[in-house]
């Protein structure tokens, strides 16, 4: 019974990715910009985390806490900089801006912390419970519960308060949202602290699956990520989280069946797959244009 | 109203200037490096540099076909451009024996580069220029990645038996006396370097001989109305996907020129040299340079290639500067007040010329 450890472990793999591509699905969805700069806040994450566990021998509910503020706060100081200021301007622009911003935070954290890999102190601990002949550690599990109570909370936020309701306005139509009285930067904003907060727990998550923290471990998870997001939808938060889902375990099996070289090549052609047959993605909105 | 004045700057005796500008700067920029050289007032950095500059100014002046010109966006130029070397170095690599001439077998390897490059464009148009949306982003970003991984994996060399190919390291053996053409992640070694720096620049004059000449012809007009209005561009009877596809696979061969070129200029080459950064490199020159100008992309690439030697001296700050140098353009050239400010300051010259 191989099958059913890997497609725990797929589902591990896939619910990281599915908090990181709630990120990049919500502000695609309310700002219409790709967030590249995203992989990067998870990279600044993972690094808060690992100074508040080993500089300051917090426990890890407070250093999650502690990245969660940094990625928060960092989140909205770089939409208020460099975001803010092109919202009229042509996405190309946007794109290249958060480009620029991905090379900030890419170098200034190899400024700031030397580009050697650190490794990350395993602070979940490394046992595990067996499920049948299959046996899952408690980093999956946990990682599997932490995704799912993302995902009830976001979904609750976004359909049951006020903000949320803000929120799924403006995704429809920042104009009209605009004359019902509701201030749209700040709704952008709180998508942005929202995003990057979630990149926080993501980027403990990660950190401890792959025991490392490098200034470039953002980059990949993070393309991966947007590639779940366009999966199962860009702009749809169930989307997301399905997407997520779908890409570990399809990322995971390929690794165990087919190639673990070629599992990157796999992922990306059933993503093309997909496309082909269902451009809007598994859950996305089909958007009829008028003349 | 924007887009009204960007068709007007194409118009007239301007859009004369501009080509007849971008022809020039290559040729005056030749001739120039070329004196340099010979009086050996180049050091040694910026004669290696040569070479890799051209390849990504064709490269850039493709993807600025694309992107600018039929407003697709292209995440995946450097997939191209792997396709491109790879073709080349095997290609290059498979005729050392009977054609022992470098410049001979650099040209037949670009041109089997541009070919292979082309196809494969082709393939990945058929499913999604039919398609409205930034589908084409996705999906060639899908297609970098892919092909970044399957060079990473591909096994190819060649004996006395002929061609061998193969996706497993275990499985791939060669007669003695065969030559290995592909190493798996270690790509391409022992390639005979036979690019030179004027071939590069024929190779850019080429590229923007091919790029004008689509760019003011019907299929140009036709590529550019598409753009513009999709609804009303079909309507007049132009079909869309097609005319989209001809800017996409031109883009694509030129990526693919690029690339052999780039390849024949270093003995290694690892796959991992054309990753996602790398197309985002290409779509920087090509924003910074102005969507659909091509003598802005020429200039673009070229300062932003040398920008990181020039700023050598600030050490490790160098590419913060870089990246804080990206974000601020990008924000003063889309800051209406300030363009506005600017313009009227050139008009206020051009009136005093007068």
């Amino acid at each position: 019974m191989q099958f059913l450890s890997y497609l725990i472990n797929g589902l591990g793999l896939g619910s990281v990715y599915a908090i990181i591509a709630l990120g990049y699905t919500m502000v695609y969805g309310i700002a219409k910009m790709l967030n590249f700069a995203h992989g990067d806040i998870i990279m600044v994450g993972a690094y808060i985390a690992f100074f508040a566990i080993t500089k300051f021998s917090l426990p890890l509910p407070l250093a999650v806490l502690a990245a969660m503020a940094v990625c928060t706060v960092l989140g909205v100081v770089i939409e208020r900089l460099a975001y803010k200021p092109l919202r009229q301007a042509p996405s190309l622009a946007v794109l290249i801006t958060a480009i620029g911003v991905s090379y900030f935070l890419q170098n200034g954290a190899q400024l700031l912390w030397s580009s050697s890999s650190k490794v990350f102190p395993s602070v979940i601990s490394t046992g595990g419970i067996s499920l049948g002949s299959a046996s899952v550690s408690y980093l999956t599990l946990i990682t599997i519960v932490t995704c799912i109570i993302v995902m009830v909370c976001l979904t609750l936020f976004i359909n049951k308060t006020k903000t949320g309701s803000a929120m799924r306005a403006c995704s429809e139509d920042k104009g009209a949202s605009m004359l019902m009285g509701i201030n749209v930067n700040m709704i952008i904003s709180i998508t942005f602290a929202i995003g990057s907060g979630l990149a926080a727990i993501a980027s403990v998550l990660l950190a401890s699956t792959y025991p490392s923290v490098y200034p470039t471990m953002g980059s990949m998870p993070g393309i991966k990520a947007f590639t779940a997001a366009v999966f199962g939808g860009i702009g749809s938060i169930p989307g997301a989280f399905v997407g997520g889902l779908l890409l570990g375990i399809i990322e995971i099996f390929a690794k165990a069946y087919i190639s673990t070289q070629l599992s990157d090549a796999i992922v990306f052609g059933v993503l093309i797959l997909i496309l082909m047959f269902k451009p809007t993605g598994l859950l996305g909105k089909k958007i009829n244009v008028k003349v | 109203m924007k887009e009204k004045k960007s068709l007007l700057s194409f118009g007239g005796d301007k859009k004369q200037r501009g080509r007849f500008l971008s022809f020039a700067i290559v040729i005056i920029a030749y001739i120039a490096v070329e004196i340099l050289m010979k009086t050996g007032n180049l050091n040694s950095l910026f004669t290696s540099l040569l070479v890799p500059i051209t390849c990504y100014v064709v490269a850039a002046i493709g993807l600025n076909l694309n992107v600018g010109v039929s407003g697709e966006l292209n995440l995946g130029q450097a997939g191209f451009m792997s396709v491109g070397a790879f073709c080349g170095v095997c290609v290059s690599g498979m005729l050392a024996a009977s054609i022992p001439a470098g410049i001979p077998r650099l040209i037949i390897a670009i041109i089997c580069g541009a070919i292979l490059a082309a196809l494969f464009g082709f393939v990945i148009g058929i499913p999604v220029l039919t398609l409205q949306g930034d589908y084409l982003a996705i999906v060639t970003l899908a297609f970098g990645q892919i092909i970044k991984s399957i060079f990473m994996n591909a096994y190819i060399g060649m004996d006395s038996e002929g061609l061998h190919v193969s996706f497993v390291q275990s499985n791939f053996k060669l007669q003695p006396g065969g030559k290995m053409l592909l190493n798996g992640p270690m790509g391409a070694t022992g390639t005979q370097k036979i690019a030179n720096f004027t071939v590069g620049a024929v190779l850019i004059i080429i590229a923007l001989l091919i790029v004008y000449n689509m760019m003011f012809s019907r299929s140009g007009r036709a590529i550019m109305a598409a753009r513009d209005n999709r609804i009303a561009a079909e309507s007049v009877g132009i079909p869309i996907s097609r005319t989209k596809m001809l800017a996409f696979v031109t883009s694509a061969a030129l990526a693919g020129a690029a690339g052999a070129l780039y390849g024949l200029n270093y003995s290694t080459l690892v796959p991992n040299k054309f990753d996602f950064n790398t197309s985002i490199l290409i779509l920087v020159y090509v924003v910074l340079g102005g969507l659909g100008n091509m003598t802005g992309t020429i200039i673009s690439t070229v300062v932003l290639i040398l920008l990181p030697e020039l700023l050598r001296s600030l050490q490790d700050y160098r590419m913060l500067i870089y990246a804080v140098v990206l974000i601020v353009i990008m924000l003063v050239t889309n800051n209406e007040w300030l363009m506005t400010k600017w313009k009227s300051l050139f008009a206020g010259k051009a009136k005093g010329g007068a």
